[in-house]
């Protein structure tokens, strides 16, 4: 295993080659905020909190993406970092409907707590106040398509850990929506095992666990963590 | 030193923010000290009167009574503080806007959903007319400072107060941040 010397935030960080920056700060105890990103699926790069700058390139990159260079100079929170990141947080909020106040997750969202990382006291985008459904068809489960952030963490929770695919990305920009089967209701898939870790890797209230009301939803993102860890590292005695 | 001239202001709320400014318990005895309240729904006073210091607005703009009342409020206000995540955001109040226009809400609440007396309210001398779209204090007029919660804990309008009354610009960092 080759070994790549690079630095993040000024600080000299050593890691494998191969590793993405994210991973190579993280381990360093450097933490780049992310929303889209989860241990254990595969990285998606859509929501583009994660950004760096690195030296010598006009582009930002996604560090949940970009690899670790020999002599990197990465910069992960500058002033104009910033700025993107409480950008994009509030076109989030602006392209949904984002009511903390009666939402499930409230108390325990990540797109909340990411609007409090980046500072966001109010949002400078007019919110769109799209026309959104609800599909609580599912016997355990519902979908407030009104709280997603198109983020596929259900997506991809269901096709790397189930193996299902019960769900995926149907439409374009933001008309995007996730879907369970054809565009089915969610109650009559096929497919769906009911396992509920497209609810454990939903970030925000949209996948919700029926009969949870304001404030109680708890995503249970330990659990997912165990089933990363159960299969990449066989460790599943508790 | 003067007084601070405090007012506070409710448009389209749900009253949570002021019962919020209530529960600041005794430091309101303190705050009696150093400010006079000159309009707010909590004294009788009918008219809002000219140069206030500071202005604290619960509620989104949602009908035309608040659309104007918004703009007097600003021009007689040193300092605009949208107060609560109605004011910041537009909230609960402004869920209406992804169902439509103020028409389609009224039908659905006084015919649709009426047993008796099936009648959209039309006395614009009684209840001002609806917007058809709610919206957040700051896109209709400047704003100086967010205040966010719903409602924001009494902690969090002190933080606010204690900065405006020692004359510092507030900051609100960290989980004082937190919507909802």
């Amino acid at each position: 295993m080759s070994v790549v010397t690079l630095t993040i935030d000024g600080k000299l960080v050593s890691a494998r080659a191969g590793d993405t920056i994210l991973t190579a700060a993280r381990e360093a105890g450097i933490d780049i905020p992310t929303l889209c990103y989860v241990d254990g699926l595969s990285a998606h790069g859509g929501c583009r909190i994660c950004l760096v700058e690195i030296a010598g390139s006009p582009r930002l990159q996604p560090a949940c993406f970009m690899k670790v260079g020999e002599g990197m100079e990465v910069q992960t929170d500058t002033e104009r970092l910033r700025g993107y990141r409480r950008t994009i947080v509030e076109l989030l909020f602006a392209e949904g409907n984002h009511v903390c106040s009666v939402c499930v997750a409230n108390g325990g969202c990540e797109l909340q707590d990411m609007a409090i990382t980046v500072g966001m006291d109010h949002d400078r985008f007019d919110y769109i106040h799209p026309k959104r459904e609800v599909d609580l068809s599912h016997e355990r489960f519902g979908i407030d398509h009104n709280r997603c952030i198109l983020c596929t963490r259900c997506i991809r929770a269901c096709d790397e850990l189930e193996g299902a695919h019960t769900w995926d990305m149907a439409g374009r920009g933001s008309h995007s929506k996730v879907i369970t089967d054809l565009n089915e209701p969610w109650g009559e898939s096929q497919t769906c095992t009911s396992c509920g870790k497209c609810f454990m890797a939903c970030p925000t209230g949209s996948i919700f666990q029926k009969g949870d009301t304001v404030a109680e939803t708890d995503h249970p993102r330990a659990k997912l963590e165990f089933l990363v860890n159960a299969r990449e590292k066989k460790q599943w005695n508790v | 030193m003067e007084r601070l001239r405090l007012a506070t202001l409710w448009l389209g709320g749900c009253s949570g923010c002021h019962m919020s400014f209530l529960d600041l318990d005794e430091w309101l005895i303190e705050l009696a000290q150093l400010a006079d309240i000159v309009y707010s729904p909590l004294i009788d006073v009918k008219v809002f009167p000219a140069n206030v210091d500071v202005t604290l607005v619960e509620g989104a703009v949602a009908n035309e009574d608040h659309f104007q009342l918004i703009q007097v409020v600003r021009a007689n206000s040193r300092v605009l503080v949208s107060f609560g995540d109605c004011a910041v955001t537009g909230n609960v109040t402004a869920m209406r806007n992804s169902l439509g226009g103020a028409l389609p809400i009224l039908e659905r609440s006084y015919l649709e959903l009426a047993d008796v007396h099936k009648q959209i309210p039309n006395d614009t001398s009684v209840v001002p007319r609806l917007l058809d779209r709610v919206l957040p204090v700051h896109r209709v007029v400047p704003v100086d400072f967010f205040l966010p919660g719903c409602p924001p804990p009494a902690a969090r309008i002190r933080t606010v107060l204690e900065n405006i009354v020692q004359g510092k610009p507030p900051h609100l960092e960290g989980r004082d941040l937190k919507f909802g």
